[in-house]
């Protein structure tokens, strides 16, 4: 019974994303319908709008967000925690503090074409999180509180090194920095899809591979180990996968909130704890769920744009409440 | 091979800059039922942990069966040990079968999936334990002595050739109790699996066991037939308590009984 359910809203999940992908394209400013784009010549405008900046738009979006949400699935599965995700812990400030620090500096200067802005902002997400994932293996035994802690420390840190950095800046760089702050995917071509895809492709096998150990962990440490779950290497894997791939989204699209803890979670209550289940319905919800705000990002206030993390954080925060109020989170376990 | 599965050697273990085993040493014999007992804070825990290569040795060695667990990956080690850790309130999302097909991970690369072998021995392992009726019960919403049993049976799938239980009948209610030892009597008789028993029942585990081991502030204070334990004065210096040693009215068993406060 409970399986049939399950397989019910797989199926319902994954049509809803492959919708969502399918269409959004044909959302926008200037009206492109799916005739016109068989119809339009490749000189018409529209073609370019449709084909260069629309359809490597939602792919960058779908990629982004899937690789957001699988990665904040491990986390929280890692730690047993729905709070703990890698932007909880302070990747999102420590890339932002990467980011502005960069801009403060006036620097200017590009590695393989991409742009210092991400070079940096992925150098010091990386750091922030080898910071956090140093303090766990420090401290013999430390508890999954003490790592939120000190996560949570991280990112105060991080948040206040940004403050310093904007308080010292000029008008023009502190919005620079703002804006980064709030994420988007306006100038996204198909290079940066190109960029983050090997960071992607690569932190989703890494997690994929890892779904036996990862539903073993949830059932407590001393089992897992007790099962033969090498827990220090796990840990370094997950960790690894999820840097690679938070790294790359944050520097290239800046900081998208809310989707790494919220997606994994209402995913969860749904399909419940099999990460056989859950991972999938996680990457193409993700996936979806970004494509979708995206969207929105850009349509509801047409022709300017509200930042997609902003979107996100509208969106998910009175849905995330209401799915906890109506109690929908006790009929998910079981 | 030796008729051991388990040689602990000269083992020390520190934790926190504190020795919480000292020149620890015994053996664990193959196919024989053997209880730890002494009192809490003793290092009880902390042995079991060094066994299954959870925390590490700062001196001496452990061997499990001819060979020393540095050699053992988790994985490997999971093969020969199952380790039932205390219950104490965890929660498991998982359904009790799905659970303990986890039983089955040691076995298991990235790439293959649960195949009908496992099943069969999942299936029998539930059998064993008494568990199979609440196959497709979240684990969470069972009692606690049903909780215990699921624990078993999952470590069972492992095919452990050792079994190694923290305290596994502390919290259960008397039925509970002798359903729990009567299912690790069979495991020993029908499996000749050797097992290691944290406990506080000291009479369950005279009547159960087959050596009883003390151990006292990280030292072994007591290796013995489990007879040998009701000699005077034993266990009041493990304890550092008087016990009474009375006669059972029906069995004429020797039983113990702490002294009571009056």
């Amino acid at each position: 019974m409970i399986k049939r359910n399950k397989k019910r809203m797989l199926l319902i999940l994954l049509t809803v994303s492959a919708a969502a992908l399918l269409a959004a394209p044909f959302f926008g400013v200037e009206k492109i319908t799916p005739e016109t784009v068989i119809q339009m010549a490749s000189e018409d405008v529209r073609a370019d709008i449709f084909w260069q900046i629309r359809i490597p738009r939602v792919i960058a979006a779908f990629c982004a967000g899937a690789a957001l949400a699988l990665s904040g699935m491990a986390f929280q599965a890692l730690f047993r925690n729905p709070l703990a995700t890698p932007f909880t812990l302070g990747v999102s400030s420590g890339s932002a503090f990467g980011a502005a620090l960069y801009i403060q500096l006036g620097l200017s200067f590009s590695i393989l074409g991409i742009t210092g802005q991400s070079v940096s902002a992925f150098i010091s997400a990386m750091m922030s999180i080898g910071i956090v994932y140093g303090l766990t293996r420090l401290k013999k035994g430390s508890t999954t509180a003490t790592m939120l802690i000190s996560g949570v420390a991280v990112n105060f840190f991080f948040a206040s090194l940004i403050l310093v950095i904007q308080y010292i800046s000029d008008f023009d760089n502190s919005f620079r920095v703002i804006r980064w702050l709030m994420g988007g995917f306006e100038i996204v071509g198909y290079s940066s899809v190109v960029t983050i895809l090997p960071f992607i492709t690569v932190g989703s096998i890494i997690i994929m591979l890892h779904i036996n150990e990862l539903n073993l962990i949830m059932t407590g440490e001393d089992l897992a180990a007790g099962k033969g779950v090498d827990l220090k290497r796990l840990k370094l894997y997950i960790f690894v996968a999820a840097s690679l791939m938070i790294g790359s989204i944050v520097s290239i699209f800046g900081v998208i909130g809310f989707v790494g803890m919220m997606v994994p979670h209402i995913c969860r209550l749904i399909i419940g704890y099999n990460h056989r289940y859950l991972a999938p319905v996680t990457l193409f919800s993700g996936g979806a769920f970004l494509v979708i705000c995206d969207t929105l990002s850009r349509t509801l206030i047409a022709p300017a744009e509200i930042p997609v993390g902003v979107i996100t954080s509208l969106l998910g925060g009175p849905f995330f409440i209401y799915l906890l109020i109506t109690g929908f989170s006790e009929k998910g376990q079981h | 091979m030796s008729g051991f599965d388990i040689r602990v050697d000269n083992l020390s273990c520190n934790l926190g800059g504190k020795e919480i085993l000292s020149s620890f040493t015994f053996d664990l014999p193959v196919g024989k039922y053997t209880s730890l007992i002494g009192p809490n804070g003793a290092g009880k825990t902390t042995l079991l942990k060094c066994m299954m290569k959870f925390l590490p040795i700062s001196g001496g060695s452990v061997e499990i069966r001819g060979r020393r667990i540095e050699e053992y990956s988790q994985k490997k080690l999971a093969r020969e040990i199952g380790y039932v850790p205390q219950d104490a309130g965890r929660s498991i999302p998982f359904s009790v079968e799905e659970f303990a097909l986890m039983g089955r991970y040691p076995y298991l690369s990235p790439f293959s999936s649960i195949t009908e072998d496992d099943r069969r021995i999942v299936k029998s392992a539930l059998e064993m334990t008494g568990t199979e009726e609440f196959a497709d019960r979240g684990y969470d919403t069972l009692s606690g002595g049903e909780k215990q049993l699921v624990l078993i049976a999952s470590v069972l799938a492992q095919g452990p050739k050792i079994m190694l239980l923290d305290e596994p009948s502390t919290f259960l209610d008397p039925k509970h109790t002798e359903m729990v030892h009567r299912i690790l009597d069979r495991i020993k008789r029908e499996l000749n699996v050797t097992i290691l028993v944290v406990t506080h029942d000291i009479n369950s585990s005279i009547m159960m066991s087959d050596g009883i081991v003390a151990i006292k502030k990280g030292r072994m204070v007591f290796s013995g037939e489990p007879q040998e334990i009701t000699l005077p004065g034993i266990l009041d210096k493990v304890f550092d308590k008087k016990f009474t040693y009375t006669e059972h009215p029906v069995t004429g068993r020797m039983i113990i009984v702490p002294d009571v406060m009056q």
